[in-house]
């Protein structure tokens, strides 16, 4: 069974992610919302984070015999400036988005397997990535215009 | 005739009390220039009072071509011909003095007289050099509907920018985005005839008896009467209406500034333990019960108590007073829209009413109040970071409707996001993509959070900075051209209040020197720049008030703010009239939601909705898959803990409001001696306890700092919270050193910090960690 990999691969992605949305806070302070939201949400990612642990360690700590190709992506590093915000924004929300289809393809597994508990903590976590989504989402789309056409 | 004399020392006047169910008294609040007696008065002109939300209308008296004077309208609805402080002593008090009256340019460094041609070349010069995205404009709660509609057009269909907001994000703004979130669209639902109604009344963060005087005096009057309401006061200061609340057998609550939303979870929790919950309306006409239930059941009274810094006992009777009160009225302002989690604690402020039903009928009103006096403009009309007449940004067949009313390519309006909210469009100036702002009748430089980084902002040489007023602010002295305004009573042109009641306001003289109508000025500006429609025609087409009037009457037609049914004559002679006004309701309508029909229908909508924590949007097809069908939201949100918050080296929390005696910066209150002389300076108010720690009496010189600024004033003791500390926002520098602080800080905004509500974008004035130091 390869749910173990899987779940060692959505924590790992999560703690990338959660990482990430710490960089990206401290780094561009001059945009308060900005700053204020991914340490809200960087807090939410690592709680989730650890709302995996229990599960984690329940289904083993599973060394894949594929480790290279289950590895978490990590974030890459801030940039400068409004196409740096924009950019460092889009990569939040490329770790976010693999972090979302990972919780899916759990859930999944979940539901065959019939396991409850782990359905909740999907359930719950799964709806906070959504929500980090949709605020990474608006937040590029006011970005972007100004950045692109009217910055030097 | 009532003797307006010493309004000063009683603020609210003598009472009238009145029973439950019965018609507020009228009492005619009138004031004449010194020397001028009633029957040397020529003409009375009709007017409202332009100097609170409240609206009051009244005549303005001219003699001699000068304004002189101004009475209360007993006929209005409004305020049954009361007049504040400010209206009777501030209305037209200013107009004689330090006004501009040519335009300004600068030269060499200095600002010098010019003529309107070469003023406004230089504008239009610098302005078709750049592109949309490059102009950005900042305007006001001061002006009139008509000049807000012709900057809108010229905004959205002319450049095509979307950078434009007014000074009503600092205001306004929550109130607006509460009402969209659980009703789908802007639009106050209660009438100010629910205080004659009522059996509660709720003040959230809401200093009434400061911020709307004769408003308050329509509830002392109740309280003075049979059946009195009850008072609930949520408010971390003991203010006046605090002190009604207790003696009326209410509850005053003090949370720690910040912990609103945690308060208002704790009372929807004990309303659903209670079970004083309305099921069977809950059922026909909201969405998200089961989720708010969830989301409250973790805030028990205990709790809220430990984070809120308040006893349980006090959270258990304010939730059964509002549980078990036959009708409850709730007003909302300040207190919430500018503190942390604005938009989320505003909404449970709708939910409480919803859960129990109280909407749309007498006595159960909501009041989202509004800070200034056509703040209620700015939103309908699209001067503020909405599109005009409530339209969905999100929505393209309401962009389509702009489009075909304006007979433009609906690519030129800009919709790919909301329109850009002021504090992202001050940031862009910062960063230099906006280079081109036009700002008009406000002033930043002393109402905008963290003043050192907004002289920094305004000082930018690469700026070109467009000033419009009536006088010559601290704004605008940075301003590389500034513009003579007409103002209240020196121009034409209509205002809508609080509980959307629309009032004219005529003109009584003419304006001084050169001075031109804000709706001329932009008028001209759109000539110059030569705008046209789709078809090579102007693409504005009005050039008085009435027509840009009967402009805006068609563009609001069948939306949920509709004017098609008002025209200025109607509007002349009686009362002011509540949209909205069609020709099914010629006589307006005074509490919308009567029938719980609310305009969340997807195609109805103005907003589709967002994630109370984030701001995130919530997409078109998430939210057309929750079928709302005229159901109202209950939108849920934990509390989260402030951004800011107290440390060992700024250990208290700063907060900051109003006097009774001023409006905003004082560009008029200061300029009336009586006003002035009732509040000349800035006071630090500080917490008895905290004031002994500090060693600091009643009358010391005291500094409050925090990590961005700081501000010097004389203590005032006792009468906040303990840890909470309180500062007035008017003091800016136009009558002492000029433009800036000059080694003596008194405008609050030096210590408030650069943050905003994820969801209105409101800036947070109310939680600033800051210290207190006696000065020597």
């Amino acid at each position: 069974m390869h749910l173990a990999s899987y779940l060692g691969l959505l924590r790992d992605s999560e703690a990338s992610l959660a990482k990430g949305f710490q960089l990206v806070g401290a780094h561009h302070g001059d945009e308060p919302d900005v700053e204020r939201l991914c340490e809200v949400l960087g807090d939410q990612a690592a709680a989730h984070v650890r709302a995996l642990d229990p599960v984690v360690q329940r289904y083993g700590e599973h060394e894949d015999s594929e480790p290279a190709r289950l590895q978490a992506a990590e974030f890459s590093g801030t940039r400068e400036g409004g196409v740096g915000l924009l950019r460092d924004l889009q990569d939040l929300y490329s770790l976010a988005s693999f972090v979302d289809i990972t919780w899916t393809v759990v859930n999944q597994a979940a539901q065959a397997l019939r396991d409850r508990e782990l359905l909740e903590v999907i359930s719950s976590c799964q709806q906070e990535t959504g929500r980090q989504l949709s605020w990474l989402q608006t937040r590029i789309k006011q970005a972007a215009p100004q950045a692109l056409i009217a910055a030097d | 005739m009532h003797d307006a004399t010493g309004r000063i020392g009683d603020i609210w006047g003598p009472r009238t009390p009145h029973g439950r169910d019965t018609i507020w008294p009228v009492r005619v609040d009138q004031e004449l220039a010194d020397g001028v007696s009633e029957d040397e008065v020529e003409r009375w002109v009709q007017s409202a009072c332009v100097l609170c939300s409240n609206g009051c209308a009244c005549d303005i008296a001219v003699k001699d071509g000068r304004m002189v004077g101004v009475r209360g309208r007993a006929v209005d609805r409004i305020n049954h011909g009361r007049l504040g402080p400010k209206g009777l002593y501030g209305s037209w008090q200013w107009s004689g003095k330090d006004r501009l009256t040519t335009p300004l340019i600068r030269e060499d460094g200095q600002l010098v007289e010019t003529d309107w041609d070469t003023a406004m070349s230089r504008i239009v010069t610098e302005s078709k050099r750049r592109q949309p995205l490059a102009h950005g404009f900042y305007t006001s709660g001061q002006l009139f509907l008509e000049e807000y509609y012709t900057l809108a057009v010229i905004g959205k269909a002319g450049l095509g920018t979307p950078h434009m907001d007014g000074n009503t994000r600092l205001c306004t703004a929550t109130a607006a985005a509460a009402l969209k979130e659980t009703f789908g669209s802007d639009g106050q639902p209660g009438s100010y005839n629910d205080i004659e109604a009522c059996d509660a009344i709720f003040l959230f963060g809401h200093n009434m008896a400061a911020t709307q005087t004769v408003l308050w005096s329509r509830v002392l009057d109740r309280i003075e009467g049979a059946d009195p309401p009850v008072v609930v006061a949520v408010d971390p200061r003991s203010t006046p209406v605090a002190e009604t609340a207790e003696r009326t057998g209410g509850v005053h609550l003090e949370p720690l500034p910040g912990t609103n939303q945690a308060l208002m979870n704790g009372l929807l929790h004990e309303l659903i333990e209670h079970g004083w919950v309305d099921r069977e309306y809950v059922d026909a006409h909201t969405l998200g019960y089961d989720e708010l239930a969830a989301t409250v059941a973790a805030y028990g009274p205990e709790r809220v108590a430990e984070i809120c810094g308040l006893p349980a006992a006090d959270i258990r009777r304010t939730a059964e007073i509002f549980g078990t009160s036959g009708r409850v009225l709730s007003t909302v302002l300040q207190g919430f829209y500018q503190s942390h989690q604005a938009t989320a604690a505003s909404c449970q402020v709708n939910n409480l009413h919803l859960l129990r039903g109280l909407i749309g009928k007498p006595g159960c009103g909501i009041l989202q109040m509004n800070g200034q006096p056509t703040a209620e403009n700015t939103r309908e009309c699209g001067a503020d970071g909405d599109l005009p007449g409530f339209r969905n940004w999100a929505n393209p067949a309401h962009i389509d409707e702009l489009a075909r009313l304006w007979n433009v390519d609906s690519l030129v309006i800009p919709h790919w996001a909301p329109p850009t909210h002021a504090m992202q469009l001050w940031r862009y100036v910062e960063q230099g993509s906006i280079d081109f702002l036009w700002i008009s009748a406000t002033n930043p430089a002393v109402s905008l959070p963290e003043l050192s980084r907004i002289r920094d902002l305004l000082s930018r040489d690469e700026l070109f900075l467009v000033v419009q007023d009536g006088f010559l602010t601290e704004t605008a002295q940075y301003a590389d051209v500034v513009l003579p305004a007409a103002m209240w009573g020196e121009k034409q042109g209509t205002f809508t209040n609080a509980s959307r009641t629309v009032h004219l306001s005529d003109q009584a003289v003419e304006p001084p020197g050169e001075a031109r109508s804000d709706l001329d000025i932009f008028l001209d500006y759109a000539r110059r720049m030569d705008f046209r429609d789709r078809d090579g025609r102007p693409l504005i087409g009005w050039s008085t008030p009435e027509e840009a009037f009967e402009a805006w009457k068609e563009c609001s037609r069948g939306r949920p703010c509709d004017y098609s049914g008002l025209s200025y004559e109607r509007l002349r002679g009686g009362s002011g009239i509540p949209w909205p006004c069609t020709e099914k309701a010629p006589e307006g309508v005074d509490r919308l939601y009567s029938d719980s029909e609310f305009p969340t229908d997807p195609e109805q909508c103005e907003d589709y909705g967002h994630d109370l924590l984030t701001g995130g949007s919530t997409s078109p097809d998430k939210y057309k898959a929750s079928s709302p069908g005229g159901r109202a939201f209950l939108k849920a949100a934990e509390y989260s803990e402030p951004g800011e918050w107290i440390s060992a080296d700024y250990p208290l929390l700063g907060t900051s409001g109003r006097s009774p005696y001023h409006f905003h910066t004082r560009t008029k209150t200061g300029r009336s001696r009586r006003l002035n002389e009732a509040a000349p300076e800035v006071w630090v108010e500080v917490a008895e306890a905290d004031a002994a720690r500090l060693g600091v009496a009643d009358g010391d010189l005291v500094r409050v700092e925090s990590a961005r600024g700081a501000v010097k004033g004389k203590a005032r003791i006792g009468s906040g919270r303990e840890g909470v500390v309180f500062v007035p926002f008017h003091y800016g520098y136009w009558d002492r050193a000029g433009q800036a602080p000059d080694g003596q800080p008194t405008a609050a905004n030096e210590f408030t910090l650069t943050e905003w509500d994820p969801v209105s974008k409101q800036p947070l004035f109310k939680v600033s960690a800051v210290r207190v130091s006696k000065e020597e």
